[in-house]
């Protein structure tokens, strides 16, 4: 233990360094990451920050475009369209980073122990995963909002079971291939158990490609909550979310397009400054274009 | 061919799978679909209720449902009295099928393009424009991009019908760009990637130098890579486009599936929304199986560890 730890965090850090080095590099990301960076810090603080309330109505103001008082105009019923947004992504976000943990949990635990364990057990689990890639979760989804009522803890549930299959797929690739090298040997050999073996050695050595297609994973979850929310199955009102705020605008887009365009604004950025992170964190993380350096 | 039995034997599994699921989800819903508009009494209830026979166990309508289905038979609409589920299906049908069609031919013709353009020269120019304007294709969903461009080219320009399918000349272009542009992003960054993958391989390198011309390097030997994964790829975006059939339908105001779908879940109409769950997860299933029989007889590597009877 005494000699296997400062091996392992000298070897951690520069792998770290080096990857962080070379996000840097990467303009695209690192835009990405200082945009989502804000969005993030502006979601948490929404309640100091919004300039108005978010219950606030002026009926007399109705739907008025962009001014000094609202930036971003005000809907049909006078509310400000900033305060709006601004509560709508506090939504957004909390599906796409709740609804991703719940994926991230089960995928990575479900992959690793099949990777690990290897044999039968694995070849039942990974056949269990195939059967429901096959299934057409997308619609399944739908049925289950449309018949248990359309609940946020559902849309957690619901959105967290469907991400977790590809999760569970590239942590088990990882850990068939870490399972095989000495240092897990040597844990083994030590006499510690399958489960702390996993914990501690072999789920931190997979954290590189699950950062990776975590990153990925929220924007789709972001999507799906979107889609859904605009067919009327997702978030529901008085809550709001940019999907439902999209909806909105839609109806109302021949004689007001800001209701429609700034909130889609709000969900193409984030979409897109995440997805830019998460292809900069590939190129930083993969292994494969590490493989130059020696790492056999 | 063993290969193809083997892929339809485990894909019965799956359907029935998807089946039983559908059935009893829906039965475990709350609020019959006679209970929701007005006040009927009882008797009308019950004689609903044996007419349509709910009134038998769950599992006699579990075998009754599973003994129709066999026999292709969807059952009648809960909430259409008079009309067949089957009816209702292949009324949508040729509408969705349409659309689903052009939006792939959108999605091929305009992702390929944009990726092999961008192959070619990677890191310049040429590769950054399209791989940006595809990174905003997956960013911008369906139900953003369609009404933005029926802003714009639709009630601003007034270019292009605003809604319906085939009613007005040009009715079609939008919806099947709308549900398109998404999967020509992606096929844009895949066949990209196989590109890049392919000209470093040893055989292009043998191409160069036996002093073919470029154009031939790449139509001969190195699209067939290039495409692998697009072609893998056609099976989940099936899926999606499915999916994405749903919000077109429903932005365009086109009769097809889609929208019959989404409306069948508001209604609460059981066997609807039994029948095009079940008809949609049969498509998806199938179709993911074409993409892989494709792709499996489209790759050599793969195709030999088969003739030798070692691959799955």
């Amino acid at each position: 233990m005494s000699v296997a730890l400062p091996v392992d965090a000298q070897q951690s850090s520069s792998l770290w360094g080096d990857a962080w080095w070379r996000l840097r590099r990467n303009r695209a990301a690192l835009a990405g990451l200082i945009f989502l960076s804000v969005i993030v810090v502006v979601a948490l603080l929404t309640p100091l920050l919004a300039p108005y309330a978010y219950e606030e109505q002026r009926l007399a103001l109705g739907a008025s475009g962009p001014s000094a008082a609202h930036w971003l105009g005000t809907d049909v019923l006078g509310r400000d369209m900033l305060t709006r947004i601004m509560y709508g992504g506090r939504v957004s976000l909390l599906v796409g980073f709740v609804a991703t943990a719940v994926a991230l949990l089960i995928g990575v635990l479900y992959g690793a122990v099949a990777g690990y364990v290897g044999g039968r057990v694995d070849a039942v689990m990974m056949r269990f995963v195939d059967i429901l890639y096959a299934l057409p979760f997308m619609i399944f989804i739908i049925l289950l909002l449309v018949i248990f009522g359309q609940s946020m803890l559902l849309l957690f549930i619901a959105i967290g079971a469907v991400e977790w299959l590809t999760m569970a797929r590239i942590v088990r690739g990882q850990v068939q291939n870490i399972r095989r090298q000495e240092f897990v040997e040597a844990a083994v050999s030590m006499g510690l158990g399958p489960w702390t073996i996993i914990r501690r050695h072999v789920i931190p050595n997979t954290l590189g490609p699950v950062i990776v297609y975590t990153t990925l994973t929220i924007p789709s979850v972001m999507l799906l909550e979107a889609f859904l929310s605009f067919l009327g199955l997702g978030v529901q009102p008085p809550q709001s979310s940019w999907g439902l705020l999209i909806s909105y605008g839609v109806e109302t887009m021949e004689e007001f397009p800001w209701l429609l365009v700034y909130p889609g604004l709000a969900l193409t950025l984030t979409l897109f400054a995440l997805n830019f992170l998460g292809d900069g964190l590939r190129d930083a993380l993969d292994p494969q274009s590490a493989s130059g350096r020696g790492g056999s | 061919m063993r290969f193809i039995a083997s892929r339809l034997l485990q894909a019965i599994p799956v359907l029935l799978v998807v089946i039983t699921a559908t059935f009893f989800l829906v039965r475990a819903a709350p609020g019959g679909p006679f209970s929701a508009d007005r006040a009927v009494s009882p008797q009308v209830i019950k004689a609903l209720n044996e007419r349509y026979q709910l009134d038998q166990s769950v599992w006699q309508q579990y075998a009754a449902y599973m003994t129709d289905l066999a026999r292709g038979d969807f059952g009648p609409s809960y909430k259409y009295p008079g009309r067949s589920v089957n009816e209702m299906i292949f009324g949508g049908l040729p509408a969705t099928a349409e659309l689903g069609l052009y939006a792939l031919l959108v999605a091929v013709g305009i992702g390929l393009c944009a990726g092999l353009l961008a192959g070619l020269r990677p890191n310049t120019g040429q590769d950054y424009v399209p791989m940006t304007i595809a990174m905003l294709g997956i960013c911008m969903p369906a139900f953003l991009l369609g009404p933005l461009l029926v802003l714009v080219f639709g009630m601003r320009l007034e270019w292009l019908p605003i809604s319906g399918w085939g009613d007005l000349p040009g009715d079609k272009v939008l919806p099947s760009l709308t549900l398109g542009a998404a999967y020509a992003a992606y096929i844009a960054r895949l066949s990209r990637a196989g590109l890049l993958e392919v000209m470093s391989q040893d055989y292009i390198r043998t191409a160069r130098a036996k002093g073919l011309a470029e154009w031939r390097i790449v139509s001969r030997h190195a699209l067939r890579g290039a495409l692998m994964p697009v072609i893998a790829f056609l099976g989940p975006a099936f899926a999606g486009l499915l999916a994405g059939s749903f919000v077109v339908e429903t932005i365009f105001q086109i009769p097809g599936l889609g929208r019959f779908y989404v409306q069948a879940a508001f209604n609460r109409d059981y066997t609807m929304i039994m029948g095009t769950t079940i008809f949609f997860s049969v498509a998806i299933v199938l179709f993911n199986l074409l993409s892989d029989i494709l792709a499996t007889w489209l790759n050599p590597r793969l195709r030999l560890a088969l003739r030798k009877g070692s691959g799955t």
